[in-house]
C-alpha cells in the first residue's frame, strides 16, 4: 500500500505543517523534511518523497514561492518562501484546525455527555 | 493566460523537479556517509526514507494536470505509435472505413439536401400542395396527380378560405421568346396571383406579378428568371420597363426573380400571370396545380375540411353551361388530400434514396466486420504486450480505453480520408443519379452532413474496437503471459468471435446481392416490355410550337407541319417522319376527355369514363414503329378533307367492343354536338406513362379537326412533337440539318426538347437504373470486402493450425483429407451466414417492393442464384489457404519456433 503514513495525516495536515516551518524561515526540500521529522520528533512518520506533491499544490495555489540558491551544503537547490497569501492561509487553517481538534477532544473526553 | 504560461513552462518544471529530488537523495546519502554508512547502504536508506520516487515525481506532474485529458493524450499518442508500426494493417484498415465513410456521406448529403432540409422558401413548414383525389371520375382515379385544379376552383378557394395565408394555382408551359437574336423556346410558369405570396421570396429587382396583372386583356407582364435574365440581358438592371416577344406578342418585363428560385421544383425562364376571364368561366378545366400557404398553427386536416366545405361553394357558384347540372361532381368524389409541398416536390424518390442509405449503411457494416477482424488478428499478436501492461498495474479500465482511443483514432482518420472519398462521390452520385431528381440543384456538402461523417468515424471507431478490447483487455488479460508459449494451439474460443463477424458478413453481402438481384430481374423485366415503339436509338424527336400570332389561320399551320415533315423525310439518311401531340414518356401534360360510343348507352347520372387523347399525322405510325392492329391510318386527304374519322388503341377497342376488329366502323364522338367519328384504325397499347405503369386507354384524333378543345370551326394542335426515324438520329452534323430543314420552311420557329426516343425511355427509367447501380456498386463492395473477410480468416487458423497439420500429415493423413478439412471449416461459416441471410432478405426485400416490376421481392430463383454464386465464391476464398495447409511440410511445422 502506498502511502500509509500520508494517508494517516487529514488532508491539508501535510501543507500546513509546510506553511507553518516556511513561516519561520526559508527552507529547500531536504532542510524542510529534516525541519519536519526533527520538530515532531518522529511522532508523524512522513515519507520524504510526499513532501514534493504537496509543495507543488502550494506552489500552484500561489501559497510559496521558489527560488534556485545554494544550500550551506554548497548545493544548488530550491528554497520555498512563504507568500504573503500563503500566511494568511496558513492562519485561517491553523484556526480551522485547533477549532476541530478542539471539537474531537471534547467528544473524546471521557465522561460527560 | 496563466494555464497557457503554465502549458508552455511544463516541461522545464518537469526537468527542475527531476533535478530536485535528486539533489535532495544526494544531500541525504552524504549526510548518512558522513554518519561513517558505506555508500551503499546510504543510497538504500535514502531510498526507503524517501518512497517511492518514480510516484513523488509523477504525483508532484499531476498537481499541474487536467488527468482526463492528459491520459487520453497519452492513449493517443501510444495509439499513433501502435498504428504506425504496423503500416500494412492501418493501410488496409484505413482504406476500408474511409470507402464505407465515403460513400455513406455521399450517399446522406444527398439525402439530406433531398429529402431532409426543409425547401427553399421562408416558413416552408406552411407550405401546401392543394392534391385532390376523385376517386369517381372514372379514368381520372389512377392519375398520378390526381385531379388538378380548375380556374373556376381557384376562385372559390381564393374568395372563400379560412385557412391559408394565401393560395394560387400554376402550371408549366413552354412559349417561344422572339426579337432577341435566335428565336427561342422558353420555360414558362404560368401562374396566378397568389403563387408568389404564398412562396413569399422577394424579386431580385423590379416588383412580383400582381393582381392588376391578371386583367384578361389588359396590359401583358412578366417576370424574368435569374438565369435568364443573366444568359439574355447579361444581367442588365435596365430590363425593367422592357418589352421582349413571348409567342409573339410584347410583355412588359417587371421584375427578376432571385437566383435559385423555383415554383415547387420546377425551374423556368419566364413567369406569365394566367389571366383568367372571370366572367367566361365554367367549373371544368382541371388543369392547374394549387398551391397555397396556411395561416400559422392550422393543421392540414383543418385545412382538408375547408377545401371540402367550399367545393359545395364551388359547385353552387359556377356550372358548365346550361342544361349541365353542377352538382353532378358529386358522383366524382373529390376529396382534397392536401400534402406538405416538400412532400410533393420529393415525390416517389424518397423510396429509392432510404433503400440506397440503407444498402450503403449496410456495406458500412460489412467493412467495419473486416477492420474488426483485422483488429482481433493484430492484437493477438499484441497479447503479450497487453499482459505487460496489465502485470505492471495498468487497470483493465485503462486498457480497454486506450484500445478504444486507437480504433476511434482509426476511425477519425478513416473518416477524414472518407470525407475527401465523399467529395468525389457526390460528384459521381450527380452524374449517374437520375436527372429528374428532384431539388438535384440543392445538394451539397453541409455541416450537418460533416456532423453525420464525423458521428459515423466515432462510431465506427467504437464499434471497430469494443469486440477486441473487451475480449482481451479484459480482467483475464493476464492469463496471456502464460498461453503465449508453444503450448496453445488455438482454441476454439479465440475464434469465435471472428467467425461470427465473417458469418455476420457472409449474411449482410447476401442481403446485398439479392437485393441487387432483385433490381437486375426488374430492369430485364422493364426491357422485355414493348413500350410502344421501337428502336428508339434512331428515333429523333422535337417539339416545335407555332403560336397563333405568327401563323393565324389552322389550315395554314398544317400546311407547314406538313411541308417541314417532308423536308425532313427528304434529308440524307432519314426513313420516315411524323407528327403526334406527344410521345410516350415524354411526360407533357395530357389532355383528357370522355368518349361516347354510338351503339352504347350512357346512364344520365354517370360521367362517361375520361381518356387520353393523342392527335397523329399520317406516317407516324410506321416512323414510330407503333403497330397497327386492324383498318388503317391516316391519310392526308382525310386530314385536309376533315372527314370524321379516328382511330383508339386495343384496350380501348376491347373495352367497348370485346375485340381489335369489331371496332372498325363504329362511331365515336366526345359530347352531343359533335358529329360521329367512324373508328377506322386500332394501335397496339402504349407504355404512355413509363413501361411501369400499364398503357393508358386512348383516342387518336387527326391534327386538325373540326370541334378540336370543343370549338367548331377547324382548328389545328400548334405543338407537336415531330418524330424522325434515321441511322444518324442524335448526330451533331444530322441535328443541324434537321433545323435547316425546318428553318426553310420558316425561319421564326425554334426546336425544343431535341433527343432521341433512346433518352426519353432511359429517363423513364432512370429511377430504376439509378437504383440498379447503387445496389449493384453496394453488393460488388460487399463481396469484396466479404471476400477478403472469409480468406482473412481461413488463412489465420490455418497458419494457427500449422502445427496440428502437420502432426495430421506426418501420421499419415493425406493431401486431400486436410484440403477437404479446411474447405469445410469455411464451408460452414458461409452456410451459417447465408442461412442467416436469407432470413433477413425475406424480411428486407419487401421494403423495396416500390422499386420491383416484374418480379417479387422473394423471387427463390434470385435468391437460389445468390445464395450459389456466394457459396462458390466463399469456397473459393477457402480454396488458396486449403491448398496451401496440403503443402505444409511436417517436419518444419513441428520445428517450427
Amino acid at each position: 500500500m502506498k502511502n500509509r503514513e500520508q494517508r494517516d495525516l487529514f488532508p491539508g495536515a501535510l501543507e500546513m505543517m509546510i506553511l507553518r516551518t516556511l513561516k519561520r524561515q526559508p527552507l529547500h526540500g531536504y532542510a524542510l523534511a529534516q525541519h519536519i521529522k526533527r520538530t515532531s520528533k518522529d511522532l508523524l512518520q512522513i515519507e520524504e518523497g510526499s513532501l514534493y506533491p504537496a509543495l507543488q499544490r502550494l506552489l500552484k495555489e500561489d501559497l510559496v514561492k521558489a527560488e534556485w540558491g545554494i544550500s550551506s551544503t554548497n548545493r544548488r537547490v530550491r528554497i520555498y518562501k512563504l507568500t504573503a497569501k500563503g500566511a494568511k492561509h496558513l492562519e485561517h487553517e491553523v484556526s480551522r484546525f485547533e477549532k476541530m481538534l478542539k471539537g474531537i477532544t471534547r467528544v473524546l473526553a471521557p465522561g460527560e455527555s | 493566460m496563466m494555464w497557457l504560461k503554465r502549458l508552455f513552462s511544463r516541461r522545464r518544471l518537469y526537468g527542475e523537479l527531476s533535478e530536485e529530488i535528486r539533489e535532495h537523495l544526494e544531500e541525504k546519502i552524504e549526510e548518512l556517509v558522513g554518519r561513517g554508512m558505506s555508500r551503499k547502504e546510504a543510497a538504500n536508506a535514502a531510498r526507503r526514507e524517501f518512497g517511492n520516487v518514480t510516484l513523488a515525481e509523477e504525483d508532484s506532474r499531476n498537481v499541474w494536470r487536467w488527468p482526463p485529458i492528459e491520459e487520453f493524450l497519452a492513449d493517443a499518442r501510444y495509439g499513433l505509435r501502435a498504428l504506425r508500426h504496423n503500416r500494412m494493417f492501418t493501410a488496409v484498415s484505413l482504406l476500408t472505413i474511409a470507402i464505407g465513410i465515403g460513400a455513406n456521406t455521399a450517399v446522406f448529403s444527398v439525402v439530406n439536401s433531398v429529402l431532409l432540409k426543409p425547401l427553399n422558401y421562408p416558413k416552408a413548414e406552411e407550405l401546401v400542395a392543394l392534391h385532390q383525389i376523385a376517386p369517381g371520375a372514372p379514368g381520372l382515379a389512377d392519375f398520378e396527380n390526381g385531379l388538378l385544379l380548375s380556374p373556376s376552383m381557384y376562385f372559390t378557394y381564393t374568395d372563400h378560405n379560412r385557412t391559408f395565408q394565401s393560395l394560387g394555382v400554376w402550371v408549366p408551359n413552354t412559349a417561344n421568346v422572339s426579337g432577341l437574336a435566335e428565336p427561342e423556346q422558353v420555360r414558362v410558369v404560368e401562374m396566378s396571383d397568389g403563387v408568389l405570396q404564398a412562396l413569399n421570396v422577394g424579386p431580385e429587382i423590379g416588383r412580383w406579378l400582381s393582381e392588376a396583372d391578371q386583367v384578361p386583356r389588359g396590359p401583358e407582364r412578366v417576370m424574368l428568371s435569374y438565369g435568364f435574365w443573366q444568359r439574355r440581358f447579361g444581367g442588365d438592371r435596365g430590363v425593367i420597363g422592357r418589352s421582349i416577344l413571348v409567342d409573339a406578342r410584347p410583355r412588359e418585363i417587371v421584375g427578376v426573380m432571385p437566383q435559385r428560385f423555383r415554383v415547387v421544383d420546377t425551374d423556368f425562364d419566364l413567369l406569365v400571370p394566367t389571366a383568367f376571364d372571370r366572367g367566361k368561366l365554367i367549373l371544368a378545366g382541371f388543369g392547374y396545380h394549387g398551391i397555397g400557404r396556411l395561416k400559422t398553427g392550422v393543421a392540414i386536416a383543418q385545412a382538408d375540411a375547408d377545401i371540402t366545405r367550399m367545393l359545395t361553394i364551388w359547385m353552387d357558384s359556377w356550372s358548365n353551361g346550361p342544361g349541365t347540372n353542377p352538382h353532378f361532381y358529386e358522383t366524382w368524389k373529390i376529396t382534397p388530400m392536401i400534402r406538405p409541398l416538400k412532400r410533393e416536390v420529393i415525390g416517389n424518390v424518397s423510396d429509392v434514396l432510404w433503400v440506397v442509405m440503407g444498402t450503403i449503411g449496410l456495406v458500412m457494416l460489412v467493412a467495419c466486420a473486416n477492420v474488426t477482424n483485422l483488429l482481433l488478428v493484430r492484437i493477438e499478436a499484441r497479447q503479450q504486450e497487453l499482459a505487460v501492461r496489465a502485470a505492471l498495474g495498468a487497470g483493465w479500465g485503462r486498457m480497454v480505453r486506450g484500445l478504444l482511443v486507437e480504433s476511434v483514432m482509426l476511425g477519425l482518420m478513416g473518416g477524414a480520408l472518407g470525407a475527401a472519398f465523399a467529395y468525389a462521390g457526390v460528384r459521381l452520385l450527380l452524374a449517374i443519379g437520375p436527372t429528374n431528381l428532384p431539388r438535384l440543384s440543392e445538394i451539397s456538402l453541409d455541416t450537418r452532413t460533416f456532423g453525420f461523417t464525423v458521428l459515423l468515424a466515432v462510431l465506427s471507431g467504437l464499434i471497430l474496437g469494443l469486440t477486441p478490447a473487451l475480449k482481451y483487455a479484459g480482467p483475464r488479460a493476464s492469463l496471456a503471459l502464460r498461453g503465449g508459449g508453444r503450448a496453445a494451439s488455438a482454441s476454439r474460443e479465440r475464434h469465435r468471435a471472428r467467425n461470427i463477424l465473417v458469418a455476420g458478413q457472409v449474411a449482410m453481402t447476401l442481403v446485398l446481392l439479392v437485393s441487387a438481384g432483385l433490381m437486375i430481374r426488374t430492369f430485364r423485366a422493364l426491357r422485355t416490355v414493348d413500350p410502344g415503339f421501337t428502336d428508339p436509338q434512331h428515333l429523333q424527336v422535337m417539339r416545335i410550337s407555332i403560336p397563333g400570332a405568327l401563323v393565324a389561320e389552322p389550315e395554314r399551320v398544317l400546311r407547314i407541319q406538313n411541308e417541314i415533315l417532308e423536308k425532313l423525310a427528304a434529308t440524307p439518311g432519314v426513313k420516315s417522319a411524323g407528327l403526334v401531340s406527344e410521345m410516350p414518356m415524354e411526360g407533357f401534360d395530357s389532355d383528357w376527355d370522355c368518349i361516347f360510343a354510338q351503339d352504347k348507352t350512357y346512364p344520365d347520372n354517370v360521367m362517361a369514363p375520361l381518356y387520353l387523347y393523342k392527335y397523329i399525322s399520317p406516317g407516324f405510325l410506321q416512323t414510330a414503329g407503333t403497330r397497327l392492329i386492324a383498318g388503317r391510318e391516316f391519310t392526308w386527304s382525310d386530314v385536309y378533307g376533315l372527314r370524321p374519322v379516328v382511330m383508339i388503341s386495343e384496350n380501348l377497342a376491347r373495352e367497348i367492343w370485346g375485340t381489335p376488329s369489331a371496332a372498325l366502323g363504329k362511331q365515336l364522338r366526345e359530347f352531343s354536338s359533335m358529329p360521329w367519328h367512324e373508328v377506322i384504325g386500332v394501335i397496339q397499347d402504349v407504355r404512355e406513362r413509363g413501361v411501369q405503369d400499364k398503357a393508358p386507354e386512348i383516342v387518336y384524333w387527326p391534327p386538325m379537326m373540326e370541334y378540336l378543345f370543343g370549338r367548331k370551326t377547324a382548328d389545328t394542335v400548334r405543338t407537336e412533337t415531330f418524330v424522325i426515324r434515321s441511322e444518324r438520329a442524335g448526330t451533331e452534323a444530322f441535328l443541324n440539318e434537321t433545323r435547316q430543314a425546318v428553318w426553310s420552311v420558316n425561319s421564326n420557329l425554334p426546336l425544343a426538347s431535341v433527343r432521341t426516343m433512346e433518352d426519353v425511355y432511359d429517363k423513364s427509367v432512370a429511377r430504376t437504373s439509378f437504383t440498379l447501380v447503387m445496389l449493384g456498386i453496394a453488393g460488388a463492395m460487399a463481396l469484396t470486402l466479404g471476400i477478403i473477410g472469409i480468406y482473412g480468416v481461413i488463412s489465420y487458423t490455418v497458419s494457427q493450425r500449422k502445427r496440428e497439420i502437420g502432426i495430421r500429415l506426418a501420421l499419415g493423413a493425406q493431401g486431400g483429407d486436410v484440403l477437404q478439412m479446411v474447405l469445410k471449416q469455411g464451408a460452414k461459416l458461409a452456410l451459417v451466414g447465408v442461412a442467416i441471410g436469407i432470413g433477413a432478405a425475406l424480411g428486407l426485400t419487401p421494403l423495396m417492393t416500390g422499386l420491383l416490376f416484374g418480379v417479387t421481392a422473394h423471387d427463390p430463383q434470385t435468391f437460389a442464384a445468390v445464395a450459389g454464386l456466394l457459396m462458390f465464391v466463399a469456397l473459393l476464398a477457402c480454396y488458396f489457404p486449403a491448398r496451401r495447409a496440403t503443402l505444409v511440410d511436417p517436419m518444419v511445422a513441428l520445428r517450427h519456433e
